[in-house]
Formats: C-alpha cells, sequence, structure tokens
C-alpha cells in the first residue's frame, strides 16, 4: 500500500470534533518528501474485499399531499398552470450514516433523504410535478462539501428557475421547489428523455457536494416507453421493466487510513481520481439475475474519471439509449465508453448465459492515470466493477427489443446561427472559455426563444471535457469535420471533446426563457470556473 | 520543518496572549509550520500564526512579474477595499514570493507601498525550499514538469479558506473583484434566514 503524498488530515475531523479524542495513527501520512510535479493519490485502507455485498437499488421516490406549508407560489414558475402540477414530492437533503462496504466503517455521507445514491424518481410526461428541496445539512459543517445546495435535474427540459443554475444555491433551513413540467420540448414526441438524474450543482463546490452523495436518477416514462414489459398498447416498446430496469450509477473514490472517504481539496486541478469503485454506493457489489433481458441504464457519475465498459464474456451490449434519450434503433456495441454524466441504456441478454451458477462481470479496461482524460489504452483485464450472477433456470421473458425506436426529430441547419466555444486552460493556469474567465453574472449568448443555432464546440490541448449544456438536448452534426459514430448520431446532452478535437452541434431554444449554463462535466473542472452563462431571451410579451 | 502531531498543544506565538494550550485546529497536520518574513520584517510560522482557525486567502506572486502579477495585485486591492475593515481582523490576504532571493522584506515593502497594499493584507518571502512545499500544498501546481517549473504559470489562481471549517476553494486571481469576495465570504456559515418558495 503506498503511502505517498497522501495527506489525511481534516478527514475524520468531524469525528475528532464531536469526540474530542484525537488519533494518533494520521501522523503517519503526513509526508514531509520532496514531491514529482503530481504523484497519483491512492487509498490508504486497504483493498476491500470485491462482491461480498448485494447491489442495493435505491427505493422509488415516493409522492406527498400537496405542499401546504407554505403552499408552492405560482409566480415563482414559467408556465405553472399550463403544467399544473400533480404529483409532490418532499426531499430532505441531510447528512447520514452510509456503509460504502462491510469491511469499511459506517460514515457519514449527503443524500436526499439521506441516502446515496437518492430515490429514484419514476415520472411520466404529461404529469407535471413538483419538488421540494429542502436543505437540512449540517449548518457547521467541517471538511470538504459545503452545506449550501442547488438541485439540477440533468437534462430535465425545465424553465430556469428549476434548472439548477449553479449560482442559485440556498443555505441549511431553507428549501425550494424546483417545478418539473415533464413536457416534450417543442410539444415533441420524438424530444422524449428516459435516463435522467439529478445532482447537485452548487457554484465552485459541486465536485465535493456530489462525491459526498448528492445524486440520484430521474426516469422518464411515456406511451411508448411505458415501463410495462407487458403493455398490451400496441405503441409500447416493452422494454425490460420493473426489477428487470436496473438504474446503475458508477463512482470513484479514495478511502483513508481509517477507511473513510478522502477528498482532496488542494492538489486538484487535473480533476480526480479514485482507485475504489462504486456501483450504487457500494464498492464492487454482486447482483443475482435471472435467465432473461435486462435494461441496464448506466450513468457515469464519477468526478473525473471515464469508462470502457465491456462484459467478461464477451458478450456484446445492445445499446438502446444515449444520455438517456432512445436512438432511432439499437446498436449492437463490443464496449460502451461512458465520459463523466454521460449515459448509455443498454440491453444485456443473460439468458445466453449457461452453467448453474455462472457468473459475469461488468468490467471497466479504459486506462486514466490522471484527471486529464483517459489514455485511450484499453487494459486487459482492467477492473471488474461488479459482478452479475446468473440463475440459469429457464425463465419467462416477455420483454422486447423493438426494431427501431425513437424517431429523430427532423432539424434545420440552414441559415441558422453559428457560434464558437473554444475550451483552454491558460498560460495561469485558469479555464477560460472563448479566452474569459468566468462570470457567474455574466451572459455570453443570448438565442432568442424559439431558435436554433450551431454552436462549434472547440477543444484546446492536454485535457479531455465532456462539455454539459443544460435545458435542451443537441445533436452532434460533425465531430472533427465528419459525420459522428452510429451511437452519437442521437439526441445528446453531454458532448466529449477529446485534446484537439471540434464538434459541431445542432440546438434548440424552446418552451422557457432565462439563464442557463453550459460547462465541463469533469466537475472538479467546472468548480475552477470552467463555465459559461448563456441566457434565452425572454419572448417579447414578456420583456 | 516541524512535525506536528494532533495530539500536540503548544504555547501560543505572541507574547500577551492567554497562555492556555491551543487546540490544534484541522489543517494542523497537513500544513508545514515553515517560518515566513513579512513586508514588515517580522517572523511567522505558517500555521500557527498565519492560518489556523482563519479565513485566508493567499495568492503566489513575484515582484518583477512582467505578466499579470501587476494586474492580479490590482484587483487583489480591490477585493481588500470590498472587504473592508474585516481585513486583518478575521479575513487575512497573503501574497507569497515565488522569487525570494530577490523579494526580501524591503523589496516586499516597496512593491506593498507602489500597488497601495494597506493593512490586513500581508506580502511574504522566505526559504526557497520552504516555499515550494507551501506552493504544492496549497495546490498550487502542474501535472506537467515543464510548466510546473515555470513561475509565471502558478499566478493566475487565488487559494481562499476556513482553516476552522476545513473548507477550502480556488477562483481565477483575475476574477471579478466582487465575485471574489462574494466566494471569500462563502467560507463562512451564513447566517440563518427563514425559508423561502
Amino acid at each position: 500500500m503506498s503511502r505517498k503524498r497522501k495527506d489525511a488530515a481534516g478527514m475524520n475531523r468531524r469525528e475528532l470534533l464531536k469526540t474530542g479524542l484525537l488519533t494518533s495513527g494520521l501522523t503517519l501520512l503526513t509526508s514531509k518528501k520532496s514531491f514529482a510535479a503530481i504523484e497519483p493519490i491512492t487509498s490508504q485502507a486497504p483493498q476491500p474485499t470485491p462482491f461480498v455485498e448485494e447491489l442495493p437499488i435505491s427505493p422509488v421516490a415516493e409522492p406527498t399531499t400537496a405542499f401546504a406549508d407554505p403552499p408552492p407560489n405560482p409566480s415563482s414558475h414559467q408556465r405553472y398552470t399550463e403544467f399544473l402540477p400533480q404529483k409532490f414530492y418532499d426531499l430532505n437533503i441531510r447528512e447520514a450514516l452510509h456503509s460504502f462496504h462491510p469491511e469499511l466503517p459506517p460514515q457519514p455521507i449527503w443524500g436526499y433523504n439521506g441516502i446515496t445514491p437518492g430515490p429514484t424518481f419514476h415520472s411520466r410526461y404529461g404529469e407535471p410535478a413538483l419538488v421540494r428541496f429542502r436543505n437540512n445539512l449540517p449548518a457547521n459543517h467541517v471538511g470538504y462539501g459545503i452545506p449550501s445546495i442547488i438541485t439540477h435535474l440533468h437534462n430535465g427540459h425545465t424553465a430556469s428557475e428549476s434548472d439548477g443554475f449553479p449560482g442559485d444555491y440556498y443555505e441549511t433551513g431553507q428549501f425550494k421547489d424546483h417545478h418539473y413540467p415533464n413536457y416534450y420540448a417543442g410539444g415533441d414526441e420524438r424530444e422524449a428523455l428516459s435516463t435522467l438524474w439529478y445532482h447537485d450543482h452548487r457554484m465552485d463546490f459541486t465536485s465535493q457536494n456530489v462525491y459526498r452523495g448528492l445524486a440520484g436518477f430521474y426516469l422518464l416514462f411515456d406511451e411508448k416507453d411505458s415501463g410495462d414489459e407487458t403493455d398490451p398498447n400496441p405503441a409500447a416498446f416493452r422494454l425490460p421493466s420493473g426489477q428487470f430496469d436496473v438504474p446503475l450509477i458508477f463512482q470513484d473514490m479514495l478511502f483513508d487510513a481509517n477507511g473513510l472517504q478522502f477528498y482532496d481539496q488542494f492538489n486538484n486541478n487535473d480533476g480526480l481520481l479514485g482507485d475504489r469503485y462504486l456501483v450504487n454506493g457500494k464498492i464492487q457489489p454482486f447482483m443475482r439475475v435471472a435467465s432473461r433481458k435486462y435494461r441496464l441504464r448506466l450513468l457515469n457519475g464519477s468526478m473525473s474519471r471515464f469508462y470502457e465498459f465491456f462484459l467478461s464474456n464477451g458478450q456484446s451490449f445492445i445499446q438502446i439509449a444515449n444520455d438517456g434519450n432512445l436512438l432511432p434503433a439499437p446498436i449492437a456495441r463490443q464496449s460502451i465508453r461512458l465520459a463523466p454524466a454521460e449515459r448509455a441504456d443498454v440491453i444485456v441478454d443473460f439468458s445466453s448465459i449457461v452453467g448453474r451458477r455462472s457468473s459475469v462481470f461488468l468490467q471497466n479496461r479504459l486506462e486514466q492515470t490522471s484527471g486529464r482524460g483517459p489514455t485511450g489504452r484499453i487494459l486487459s483485464p482492467g477492473t471488474p466493477l461488479m459482478r452479475f450472477d446468473v440463475d440459469s433456470r429457464p425463465m419467462r421473458d416477455p420483454s422486447r427489443i423493438p426494431d427501431t425506436l425513437r424517431e429523430l426529430p427532423p432539424i434545420t441547419t440552414a441559415g441558422v446561427t453559428q457560434r464558437s466555444w473554444t475550451f483552454q486552460r491558460n498560460r495561469n493556469g485558469n479555464w477560460t472559455v472563448n479566452g474569459q474567465i468566468f462570470n457567474v453574472t455574466r451572459t455570453d449568448a443570448q438565442p432568442g426563444q424559439g431558435t436554433a443555432e450551431i454552436w462549434r464546440l472547440q477543444n484546446g490541448f492536454g485535457w479531455s471535457h465532456p462539455v454539459h449544456i443544460h435545458m435542451e438536448e443537441v445533436r452532434i452534426l460533425t465531430r472533427n469535420g465528419q459525420p459522428p459514430p452510429a451511437h452519437e448520431q442521437g439526441r445528446k446532452d453531454v458532448v466529449v471533446l477529446s485534446p484537439g478535437e471540434t464538434v459541431e452541434v445542432f440546438l434548440r431554444f424552446r418552451d422557457f426563457y432565462g439563464k442557463y449554463p453550459m460547462h465541463c462535466h469533469n466537475i472538479v473542472h467546472e468548480d475552477h470556473a470552467m463555465m459559461v452563462r448563456w441566457e434565452i431571451a425572454a419572448p417579447p410579451s414578456i420583456s | 520543518m516541524e512535525r506536528r502531531t494532533l495530539l500536540a498543544v503548544h504555547l501560543p506565538f505572541a507574547a500577551g496572549q492567554t497562555d492556555k494550550p491551543k487546540v490544534v485546529g484541522p489543517r494542523a497536520n497537513y500544513f508545514p509550520n515553515v517560518v515566513l518574513q513579512t513586508h514588515e520584517n517580522q517572523s511567522l510560522k505558517f500555521y500557527d500564526d498565519l492560518v489556523q482557525g482563519k479565513i485566508v486567502v493567499i495568492n503566489f506572486m513575484y515582484a518583477e512579474c512582467k505578466g499579470i502579477g501587476t494586474p492580479v495585485t490590482a484587483n487583489l486591492v480591490k477585493v481588500q477595499k470590498a472587504l473592508g475593515e474585516r481585513v486583518g481582523k478575521d479575513i487575512f490576504l497573503y501574497s507569497i514570493t515565488l522569487d525570494p532571493e530577490h523579494d526580501t522584506p524591503k523589496v516586499l515593502k516597496h512593491y506593498a507601498g507602489m500597488h497601495s497594499i494597506k493593512s490586513g493584507w500581508t506580502l511574504l518571502t522566505g526559504k526557497r525550499a520552504d516555499i515550494e512545499t507551501l506552493r504544492r500544498k496549497l495546490g498550487f501546481v502542474d501535472s506537467d514538469p515543464k510548466v510546473d517549473r515555470d513561475r509565471s504559470r502558478h499566478i493566475g489562481m487565488l487559494r481562499f479558506g476556513n482553516e476552522a471549517l476545513d473548507r477550502w476553494a480556488m477562483c481565477p486571481s483575475l476574477s471579478a473583484p466582487d465575485q471574489i469576495v462574494k466566494s471569500i465570504l462563502w467560507m463562512e456559515n451564513p447566517k440563518p434566514v427563514p425559508s423561502q418558495s
């Protein structure tokens, strides 16, 4: 176990302050040696035994009765009465104990309703929801993370005031109502989203707060993607549903000598990598699966790590959605690469795995040695992230993989406004976009409501940046002048820029107005101000 | 360099303070307690005297900088003005030179006067090895060794934090001064306010 340049001071500070007991063990961690420019930080706690704990599935968020105390304020939301909330959710953001692994001590995390990942929303198009996010984090918190929050629904088609704009944070004891209209962009069913996630977006502290646990899934269903594999409606896709529809959030973490989660607040300019691999908040869990098809909703919820997923038996994934958006048709893929915040919905058919107690591992085989981005090298065998234990008894499987899924809405690129955004690190160590340092109060673009534009996203050299644009899905027109690969030809909300790349995207600005960000979803870069504020201009009737 | 343990209690540095032993803060074990010289030619210990229990704003500079050094200092002068009387009382600004051989206390005092730096903002010099350690500990480091060796690459960021809460962040040192002020004030917990929808 390496004891390189790892500092652990402050890590169990909360405990120290609470108990007044100061352990001397941490002094061992104070290295006084000189270092190379940056040495990788490694966990100090021993590697926990993999595959000893079953994969947890977060509970489905339960609606509550309409808010009475205080009642919602319709005037603080756009189109509130038009999208009158039918479902009300009351989420309590608080600190609670969590176990990442039975061999590590239970420890404080921050969670929506005190759990990480948070409860999974099951929402439906046409059923607007109002979610009250209450900040009950400890006001006198010590250590990384700030008890000040703002929740972003990634990539909900919401009005600005419900988007979770990083500057809209609020403090312990306060709450904010987010209005989720669950309305197709432009009213067009072809714009349906399905696998979304919600996470903290507090300006400059997103990585710390998300790492502490503030992330969860938000799934959207409609008539076609109905969440019912036995749906008699001929329009329904009948994708694997219920217990066979499994959201999986992948995160990497570091743990100190006391087995407590560690975040480096000082040496993180490139991003932060962990060396322990979590799925749904557990280190390398296992999952019992039946001999049939599953829909796995893969989400990279890591701060800076990219993954390339493989199945250990060489089986292909059938990818049905990219960034939660169903593709026009399924694509068979040997591996799936995901940058931070990217999602892929895949179908895996475990009935092809034979033998009484057969197991298959989900592996990450992408090499990444720093927060700068992946090297691109595919490792063999890589890291097993979780194990599927297949019960090979025959099982009825009414689910289907349709030949065609969600049709792409037509786009017209002729004559639309074009903008360029260049992402770079300047010679003073600052992230810049078009040469400018971020200012949360400065608007750098103001497209009109109802218009469309082409944005040219250009990367400098040295770092990979998964660029996330809030509000509407984009369509990738070209990647380095060429048409994008098949899996990127659908609708997306994260556009990965490898060093030196240029990607052109088409996007629309419909239904709502106000401020939104575009930022790097290597959330450590984001916290170092790799962000732009842009706005959809209010329609003339309002401005 | 002084090795400290979390068990350590020590006598207060300055005379006239209470002689009750004080409990060390969250980063006692992290920051080296190296001795630095101020532009007023005082010798102070980095952790004990400059950081512990305080809200601090730290950047690196050097008097001979031909790049953004002067604009950064001018920007921070605006920040100091906006923070007003809190600077030197419970918020402390520190500029540490990356050119300690040249930037003696006398040179730094001249620099402070020339740039209208007011009290509560301390310019610091010391042994090169100690300053290098501090630079790394404070996160002013580039993973590319060639870039890292170029001192002009370390003056674009501003570190701020509250040692008592072990809360730390960074922003560009040429960010708008009102935004820097806002960020610095995040380092303290806000007063409770009534909830609103």
